[in-house]
């Protein structure tokens, strides 16, 4: 033996392996293990799935109660076809789990504060903001009331449950899901209270932008002083075109929401002193949460039937949010996009009627100032005496670190979000508990697998009346020729401006009144004009009897152009709807370009900007993705709020909220002498909206001719509307796509955020439906259907929807494939 | 003919024990150390069967992959490691890896029955 040479070698290789099983920096990264990672048989390599893979599969599972056949299209659809409808959810849960397990882990994760566990103690902060907002409290109390009172419910989510988890079980390890390999860390089991946190996460996602905002309009208030603030942040939205039409006469109210009488001076408030710290505020869910919807009733269509159309405007990732199917037991037949971490289909149809949803943008998330005792926060002040909190501890597990242990005090408010412990740039210190309709108890899941199985218009009714949180626009097209929208879920009665600011905890007077009784929500049934829709507006005018909430959170141009276009159009057909779901049509640019060339004094301007401005006024108004004109008028317009705004605003030492587009636009139409117009930073000139204007276009050429140099005018390119993977890697994305569209537009892409699932629905006898979404079937980068839609999508073409009974969906030519699931024994 | 034998036997046995997902990736430095006690030869010799017998198994078996997936993954990782999105590279970093470690364990393994020169 040679032992020093050998001594040496085996000191190397170990070394080696060692180094090559430990996750070594990349960048500001970690990078994967990369032996294993690079292993033939273990890492990466084994996610590379064959392009003309085979799908066809046999699988024995004693869960079952009898067989289900799936046949799988050409674009991986998969079509179930089951004897027992705990059966097709079982098989649901196996195949989102097939084709989605990753994400669904990971977006689990990131719901109920995870991802340090995985990610290290960068993560801390979104993990510690999630725990504090509520999310697994909520989740947890949903999941118990449903164990307690909905035994058909639970069955179905165990089903589910059952089904993710008999694939996971027989998951080799070499087969894990590509990210698991990237990020290395495993599969973990799913559990109903998974489901609950991705309905929690949805509700966040949905409405839990008022945990920012309330903090910004609360210290945009103390800035300004609250006249001013209403005059910038004003609900007034002169040009209006609500859900339910003006004009609707009203029922008198059942609950009259009462201000306190001291709500002037306690909550509206004069000015206070502001201290900040620097801890950045956590991103905020995308102002651009909505969507569209419509039905037009058989009235104004070709056919004489309805035709739905739905398209939920979300953040654009990969693997989508969304996973088409197909569900048919013997009790109904159902296709649609569902997510994938919770049962049933979410948006879609069934062989009576069509459904979709838009998000109803009401304020459901309120904050209460606290007094505590002491430090030890055991005891709050609340209507003149000391009531003692609880404490919930929660248990932030961190990779390669300690464990970090949130103690967080319940109020009977909710959860104490801010406080000594947990800061953020806009909490300022204070003590902050949150009150929440998505902590209180949520039927959500019932309500879809209702609207799966609902037959008609009242079974429709019945199915939404469950829906608690986050509040829905559910529109509805029947075969029968019923059309109808309704606004649903648990609002709160409130007075004016109730909620929109900070209120004070320590009594009665501020709490909520009341939850709006159902009935009274907003709805419209089988209207004269012949549609109903909604694009994320308000849904009523002022003679509905509640506050609906800060106008800010009601865009207003996508409703006004749906509903222009609709009013317009007749002898509809399916092809129009989709025409009209992909329009670029800008109703903001519309009013607003004749609005900024009133004021622009052209003979003061420079040779390139004037050349900018030409280009403004000869654009057709559409934002197409070749069209230079909408980026001029786009970054014009930004411009001129900065000249206008920044004086206002720009001396905070915090962000603190822009007013919204139209304030300014109202403004420059009324046309009056505007004394907010005037730069407050130049002591002896009064500047007025001409002077300004002139100035923002003269500022906006600057970066025109810098975006034209790097060959970046034309709308698409200046837009690289993107569909990103959930870890942010630009090499799992799709970067710089050709689309149009944008913020106020129909077609509602941004940059990173969209229409998520499009998707028209022509009731006829056999429904002719058409859909699709920005990304594939396949979770996995690695196969050929991870981003199949996506081109199509961005050209704003559809696919012919297969619906079919299983007989004509075995002889289609479009199926490829047959998974058998098999009762063991059979 | 030991030289040929042993990288067949590196690489087929390197095959084997990949096929259990539940062993470490890094099973073959065991098989490849055994196989080069059990058939000694010179260091350098030992090495060099080593290399090419895990080298050649994952340079294959990366290549099929690859070819049969139309190097839909494999440009992604090479983004991500970084390789300019180039498979070929990627493959051939593959390949590397697994020749180094399975030479070194072969050369690990000749010093234990080798002479003193």
């Amino acid at each position: 033996m040679r032992l020093l040479p050998l001594i040496a070698s085996a000191i190397v290789t170990t070394a080696l392996v060692f180094t090559l099983d430990i996750q070594l920096k990349l960048g500001n990264a970690k990078a994967p293990r990369l032996g294993y990672f690079l292993s033939p048989q273990h890492g990466f390599w084994k996610n590379a799935e064959k392009v003309n893979a085979n799908f066809d599969a046999s699988i024995v599972a004693n869960e079952l109660q009898g067989n289900v056949d799936v046949y799988v299209d050409d674009r991986l659809v998969p079509h179930i076809y089951a004897e027992y409808d705990q059966d097709a959810y079982f098989v649901q849960g196996y195949l989102h789990a097939k084709f989605r397990l990753w994400q669904m882990d990971f977006e689990t994760r990131v719901a109920s504060g995870r991802l340090s566990e995985i990610a290290g103690a960068d993560k801390l902060p979104i993990d510690r903001m999630f725990r504090r907002l509520g999310m697994v409290y909520g989740a947890e109390k949903t999941e118990a009331n449903i164990n307690e009172t909905n035994p058909n419910m639970k069955a179905t989510v165990d089903a589910y449950t059952a089904g993710v988890n008999a694939y996971i079980k027989q998951l080799d390890p070499s087969d894990i899901p590509f990210e698991f390999k990237l990020m290395n860390y495993a599969p973990e089991d799913w559990t109903p209270k998974k489901t609950y946190l991705f309905l929690m996460f949805m509700s966040y996602d949905l409405t839990g932008r008022s945990a920012s905002v309330d903090l910004q309009m609360t210290n945009t208030r103390d800035y300004l002083g609250y006249d001013l603030f209403d005059k910038l942040y004003t609900n007034n939205q002169d040009s209006l075109d609500p859900i339910i039409p003006k004009g609707t006469v009203y029922e008198k109210p059942s609950i009259v929401p009462v201000k306190p009488v001291n709500a002037d001076s306690a909550y509206l408030h004069k000015v206070n002193s502001l201290a900040f710290n620097t801890v950045e505020m956590p991103e905020a869910p995308d102002k651009n949460n909505g969507s569209n919807n419509w039905a037009v009733a058989g009235s104004k269509t070709k056919s004489g039937r309805p035709i739905l159309s739905s398209d939920p405007h979300l953040g654009l990732n990969l693997p989508s949010l969304w996973y088409e199917m197909q569900i048919t037991t013997p009790t109904h037949s159902t296709y649609g996009a569902s997510f994938p971490g919770s049962p049933a289909v979410i948006i879609g149809f069934n062989d009576s009627l069509a459904w979709g949803v838009t998000n109803a943008g009401r304020d459901v998330l309120d904050y209460y100032e606290i007094k505590f005792k002491d430090t030890t926060e055991n005891e709050y002040w609340f209507n003149g005496a000391w009531k003692a909190t609880s404490k919930r501890t929660e248990v932030i597990k961190v990779k390669d670190s300690l464990d970090v242990v949130e103690n967080i005090a319940m109020t009977h408010w909710g959860p104490t979000m801010f406080d000594a412990h947990y800061q953020n740039t806009q909490s300022n210190g204070r003590n902050l508990a949150v009150q929440w309709t998505a902590h209180r108890i949520s039927t959500g899941v019932e309500t879809f697998y209702l609207l799966n199985r609902a037959k008609n218009y009242d079974d429709y009714l019945h199915a939404i009346s469950l829906w608690t949180c986050p509040g829905q626009n559910f529109v509805l097209a029947t075969k029968s020729g019923d059309i109808a929208i309704k606004q649903q879920g648990s609002f709160v009665a409130r007075w004016e401006r109730q909620g929109d600011f900070i209120m004070p905890g320590e009594d009665t007077s501020f709490q909520w009144q009341g939850i709006i009784p159902g009935n009274e929500n907003p709805m419209i049934k089988n209207p004269e004009r012949g549609f109903v829709s909604s694009a994320n507006q308000k849904s009523t005018d002022i003679s509905y009897p509640y506050y609906l909430g800060a106008a800010s959170a009601f865009p207003l141009y996508r409703g006004i152009s749906v509903n222009m276009h609709l009013n317009k159009m007749s002898q509809i057909t399916a092809e129009d709807m989709q025409a009209l779901q992909t329009n670029n049509y800008n109703a903001f640019a519309a009013t607003a370009r004749p609005a900024l060339m009133k004021y622009i004094q052209v003979d003061k301007l420079s040779t390139d900007a004037k050349r900018m401005v030409n280009e403004m006024t000869n654009w057709d108004l559409y934002n197409n993705v070749n069209a230079k004109g909408i980026t001029c008028f786009k970054i014009i317009w930004d411009s001129v709020e900065q000249a206008v705004w920044g004086d206002e605003l720009g001396g905070s030492a915090i962000p603190l909220l822009k007013p919204e587009a139209y304030v300014l636009l109202d403004q420059m139409l009324k046309d009056t002498n505007w004394s907010i117009a005037d730069d407050i930073r130049t002591k002896n000139i009064v500047e007025d909206l001409k002077t300004q204007v002139t100035l923002g276009v003269e500022k906006a050429t600057e970066k025109l001719l810098s975006l034209e140099k790097e060959n970046k005018l034309e709308w698409s390119l200046f837009k690289a509307t993107r569909v990103m993977h959930l870890t942010k890697t630009p090499a799992l994305s799709r970067m710089n796509l050709p689309i149009g569209g944008g913020v106020n537009i129909i077609n509602a892409t941004t940059e990173n955020h969209g229409p998520s699932w499009r998707m028209v629905v022509h009731l006829t006898d056999e429904i002719e439906a058409y859909g699709l979404y920005p990304g594939g079937q396949s979770g996995n980068p690695g196969s050929p259907y991870y981003d199949t839609f996506v081109n199509y999508w961005a050209e704003g073409k559809y696919y012919r929807l297969l619906f079919l009974s299983k007989e004509k969906l075995k002889q289609s030519e479009r199926t490829k494939w047959h998974i058998q699931f098999q009762k063991i024994n059979s | 003919m030991k030289y040929i034998v042993s990288i067949f036997l590196s690489g087929l046995l390197t095959y084997a024990v990949g096929i259990y997902g539940n062993l470490p990736w890094w099973s073959f430095v065991i098989t490849n150390l055994l196989i080069a006690i059990a058939l000694p030869m010179k260091p350098a010799q030992s090495f060099v069967a080593g290399a090419l017998g895990v080298g050649s198994l994952w340079a294959g078996l990366a290549f099929g992959i690859d070819a049969a997936n139309n190097h839909i993954l494999a440009t992604k990782v090479a983004k991500i490691l970084p390789m300019g999105g180039s498979y070929i590279v990627l493959i051939f970093a593959t390949a590397s890896i697994g020749a180094l470690l399975g030479g070194l364990a072969s050369l690990t393994g000749s010093f234990v029955r080798a002479r003193k020169a």
